[in-house]
């Protein structure tokens, strides 16, 4: 009976371990495979390779002196860091009130605040395009810290109203009782509460920031002031048609680098909650 | 507010202080709220009358100023032939946009499907305790990570018919005879493309997911356990019903992002009749061709079906809006 | 005397800061890549040194679809940041009611330039982009290959048809399993629109429009060429070829896996590099004609331009950089360094550019040849125009109906399109 019990365990335990396996690779492989290609030049793009042949990092040195790429990372960083944050706080005070205060018209607002992301992008580009010039910020970062409101606030306000929603009514009105003020309700008590929602989120929305293209290009004109994005399409080969992958894929890995840092940074973040926060204790 | 803090505890309960304490939340709700909206409505605002104002109009990219209402012709006009047969034209008479559509709705379904699916499974994967789970967390991140016209260009790349990874990892384990011309051909473009979004997209369900299953207190599964729930049953009766809330604004999200695509298949496989989308077709008469006001009621009439479909999902999947005063 | 010496002190400080103040801060957009912005940027130093004012160049990606939305954004809204725009041969008419009419500017110039590129150039009789480089296709063929089977350069589609298959054959059966026979640009995209065409044309089928407007695809030599064309794929050509573009096929061609290749200039010294597997195997050709009446060789005319917005601040300026960079000296220069073929006849003979790009001499031949797409005569609606054409043309290709059956549709499209006039 134990016997048949442990292989039972053991099998599954293997069982698991491959599924994981199956999920990394899939993950990683096209990431890998860019990696590869980076370190390849001239005809040797053209070859399949599983392992490297030989390794040259002439790729990185010329996405490092083509243009002006440290210069779009820290855009990038500032652009994608100050949306976030702008994001979270506009969201974490209005999905307070969203969901923990009862007020008439609420449904109402939530599906207004999701309409914003049913418009399709390239169709508001033209408009924004127009706000953006009028109010003078057009070829500055804020223009794309603006624009990017468009999609970070209706999903972070979303995501963040359907947490504070379930989180139990006991804690608040012992806050309450305490004599809290809103706001120190949502920094003091529901904040710790929400790592992993807000961690979570602001990941994500980080990341959607980060990758953008269209607003990118549209709003900024100088190399002072764009962003990754944009810059990797900048990179380019010899001549019109030559399709530079080495150096695409240098710069694309130069950018993903970061993104991996911060989630291993954040990583504990996202795996805490409830457990570490203090419903129980 | 010091008076308050100062009020003996118990004494909030009574009825005075309480509405009192109501009085106050909903006031500071409503601060709350006013920075966002204002933000949303001169971000989104204005864009999107514009854009609906375009489509009543006979607006070229040329002429941007000079538009003038023309009513709802961009979107159906008819005409009687001599011979009494009407001619109908616009938008919603074109069969360019219906296959569009048709499209869109193919490729919303099955892409938000396999991810919903995958990115359950590799959320419950995830949520285990097992040693490298923090490495394992920040793998699966790098496909969401990758900027999409770089992963796409990347996957048009693998996918190539001669020296493409992707043909040749086939026929080397002996599940292709022969190369595909993947994004070439119209039998396997859709499937190319929704290969290259489930794999991007799963890690934003995952982690959505995720974050939602964390915040089911342990002491749940902990009691399931003592009480000897099978865990496929356990997961069906606690996971499911308490991961509900953040799945459905995860597919919420997702299905609105799929309805919309655009610069997967910009970059992937911009022409090909088999998946070009409604915003693929709308940025090509925007800005490509010389129809802005066509273009313009193509964006307006995909925001109604996104705004139809989002409505009767909210109806039917019973999302709740109330709540936290339960 | 004192005091005129001191007049003239004044007169020329007078004279100095009027100079100054005609000093104009200019930008150009370009889509030009990492080589092209830095010979741009060589070639605008000298401009500034000459002239004391100073322009910015703001680079753009080089995928031109990217590039003509933005333009044609930053145009509507008026944008003021942007004097000069560097644009593709196909974009001028479409564009042609934001930039200036340089008629009058370039009055001095025009006639040194090849009169069908100023004719690509002018839309309404109005000049509203000067060349600054030019493109033109050959066909590449693998010289060791011709040899070792005993086969000529072939002149005719026909005769390209059975060479590449008969060679295509012969090296397989001695087991090089991955060669085909001939590689071009076969994906649904502006190129197809280029390719197309030159079949079209070289078999007598005409150029889509015609250049007083009148449509002119639905006709049997036209429908013949993109018949014959449909029969290369899985035969002569991979079936991927539906999905390539011009990095795409010289890929296969570039790894010695293809016999011949339609492709433009950019390929010949990357297919000349070291690594390359055809290097100094090869050589190129003008493309082969048709046998139908009126057939010969047909190349689709490239190259770029440069057009002033009418919004620009500061319009004369603007104009005189627009005619720097249209110069005889920088398209010389520029096909010393970039080995960009110039716009300008004489230069085809320049020892100095034969001397440092000997291959320009081939292009000539082929240049003679050139067909401009019916961007002029078909405006604002080009891009529609083409991306019907290359529709029509990739459903023949993969399969879906018959080229006669798919021009027939493609002229009621375009009819509908051009309503009373384009």
């Amino acid at each position: 009976m134990g016997a048949t019990f442990d292989y039972w365990k053991l099998t599954k335990t293997v069982l698991f371990y491959a599924l994981v396996l199956v999920i990394v690779v899939v993950s990683v492989f096209p990431f890998y495979y860019a990696i590869l290609t980076s370190l390849k030049s001239g005809t040797d793009l053209f070859r399949v390779t599983y392992w490297p042949t030989s390794i040259s990092f002439e790729n990185f040195r010329q996405v490092f002196s083509q243009g002006a790429f440290p210069r779009n990372l820290l855009n990038s960083v500032f652009v994608a860091s100050v949306t976030v944050i702008l994001a979270l706080f506009l969201a974490v005070t209005a999905s307070f009130a969203l969901s923990r205060v009862r007020f008439r018209g609420r449904s109402l607002l939530l599906m207004t605040i999701l309409a914003v992301s049913m418009f399709p992008q390239i169709a508001v580009l033209a408009g924004l395009f127009e706000v953006i010039r009028f109010l003078g910020i057009y070829n500055t970062p804020w223009a794309l810290i603006f624009a990017y409101t468009i999609f970070t606030l209706p999903f972070t306000v979303w995501v963040l109203t359907t947490f504070m929603r379930d989180l139990p009514v006991e804690i608040e009105e012992a806050a309450i009782v305490d004599g809290a003020t809103p706001w120190v309700i949502i920094t003091q008590v529901f904040m710790p509460l929400m790592w992993p929602a807000l961690v979570t989120t602001g990941l994500l929305a980080f990341i959607a920031a980060w990758n953008e293209f269209l607003f990118a290009l549209t709003f900024t004109v100088s190399n002072d002031t764009r962003t990754v994005p944009v810059a990797i399409a900048l990179l380019s080969g010899g001549s019109q048609y030559e399709i530079p992958w080495g150096i695409i894929m240098a710069a694309s890995v130069v950018v993903t680098v970061p993104l991996v840092a911060l989630v291993l940074v954040f990583q504990r973040k996202i795996v805490s909650g409830l457990t570490a926060g203090g419903v129980k204790g | 507010m010091a008076t308050d803090a100062m009020a003996p505890v118990g004494t909030a309960a009574t009825p005075k202080i309480r509405s009192e304490l109501l009085q106050q939340r909903a006031r500071a709700a409503r601060w709350f709220l006013v920075p966002m909206l204002i933000a949303l409505a001169i971000v989104a605002g204005w864009p999107l009358m514009r854009s609906i104002w375009f489509s009543f109009t006979d607006a070229t990219l040329n002429d941007l100023y000079g538009a003038e209402w023309i009513g709802i012709g961009n979107y159906l006009r008819w005409q009687v032939l001599e011979s009494g047969t009407v001619r109908y034209r616009g938008v919603l008479a074109d069969p360019d946009w219906w296959n569009a559509v048709w499209n869109t709705v193919r490729f919303a379904f099955w892409s938000v499907l396999w991810e919903t699916v995958l990115g359950m499974i590799v959320a419950l994967v995830l949520n285990a305790e097992f040693r490298g789970r923090g490495i394992v967390r920040a793998a699966i991140l790098i496909p969401w990570a990758i900027p999409t016209i770089v992963s796409a260009r990347m996957w048009g790349w693998m996918l190539n018919d001669q020296f493409g990874i992707i043909n040749d990892l086939g026929m080397k384990l002996g599940l292709l005879s022969a190369p595909v011309a993947w994004t070439a051909s119209a039998d396997t473009a859709m499937t190319a493309v929704l290969i290259v979004d489930i794999w991007k997209t799963t890690p934003f369900m995952a982690l959505l997911i995720l974050a939602g299953l964390q915040m089911i207190p342990k002491d749940i599964y902990e009691a399931a356990e003592i009480d000897g729930v099978h865990p496929v049953k356990q997961f069906f009766r606690i996971t499911l019903p308490l991961v509900r809330p953040a799945l459905m604004v995860a597919i919420i999200f997702r299905v609105l992002d799929a309805l919309r695509i655009f610069d997967l298949i910009y970059v992937l496989t911009p022409n090909s009749r088999s998946t070009k989308t409604m915003s693929v077709l709308a940025q090509e008469n925007l800005f490509q061709f010389n129809n802005f006001a066509e273009g313009s009621t193509q964006s307006t009439l995909l925001f109604l079906l996104i705004a139809i479909f989002t409505i009767l999902y909210i109806w039917i999947g019973k999302v709740n809006f109330e709540g936290g005063d339960r | 005397m004192k005091m005129n010496l001191m007049l003239a002190g004044l007169l020329t400080s007078v004279t100095l800061v009027g100079g100054a103040a005609q000093a104009a801060e200019l930008s150009i957009v370009s889509g030009d890549t990492g080589n092209g912005l830095a010979f741009l940027r060589s070639q605008l130093d000298r401009f500034e040194a000459e002239t004391g004012h100073t322009v910015t160049v703001v680079p753009m990606p080089s995928s031109t679809t990217d590039q003509f939305g933005q333009y044609r954004l930053w145009l509507a809204a008026g944008n003021t940041d942007i004097d000069v725009y560097q644009t593709d041969v196909i974009w001028a008419p479409q564009l042609a009611d934001q930039f200036l009419d340089l008629t009058e500017a370039a009055a001095d110039i025009v006639d040194d330039h090849f009169p069908s590129i100023i004719e690509s150039q002018t839309a309404d009789g109005k000049l509203v982009a000067l060349p600054a480089f030019t493109d033109a296709p050959a066909l590449y063929y693998r010289t060791d290959l011709l040899e070792k089977h005993g086969k000529s350069v072939p002149a005719t589609w026909t005769e390209l048809e059975a060479t590449a298959k008969e060679i295509m054959d012969a090296e397989r059966a001695e087991g090089n399993s991955e060669i085909w026979g001939f590689v071009f640009q076969g994906n649904a995209y502006e190129g197809l629109t280029c390719d197309a065409l030159e079949w079209v044309m070289s078999n007598g089928g005409g150029q889509i429009v015609e250049a007083d407007g009148t449509i002119s695809i639905n006709n049997e030599q036209a429908a013949a060429a993109i018949d014959r064309a449909a029969g290369w794929v899985g035969t002569i050509a991979p079936e991927g070829v539906l999905a390539y573009m011009e990095e795409e096929s010289r890929g296969v061609w570039q790894l010695g896996n293809a016999v011949f290749m339609r492709n433009w200039p950019y390929a010949y010294a990357l297919s000349n590099g070291d690594d390359s597997a055809v290097k100094g195997k090869f050589d190129v050709a003008p493309l082969p004609a048709g046998d139908g009446e009126g057939a010969r060789s047909a190349a689709t005319l490239g190259g770029w331009n440069v057009a002033v917005s009418k919004y620009s601040p500061d319009p004369e300026a603007a104009i005189e950089l627009a005619k720097f960079l249209a110069s005889e000296e920088v398209q010389k220069e520029r096909a010393i360094q970039q080995s960009n073929l110039p716009t300008i006849p004489s230069l085809y003979e320049d020892a100095d550019v034969l001397a440092a790009s000997p291959f320009m001499a081939n292009w000539k031949a082929i240049f003679e040849q050139a067909v401009p797409r019916p961007s002029a005569p078909t405006k604002t609606n080009y891009n529609e125009v083409s991306s019907l054409f290359w529709s029509a043309v990739h459903d023949t290709l993969s399969g879906n109906g018959s080229a006669a059956e798919n021009l027939e549709i493609l002229e009621a499209d375009l009819q509908d399109l051009k309503g009373d006039a384009w």
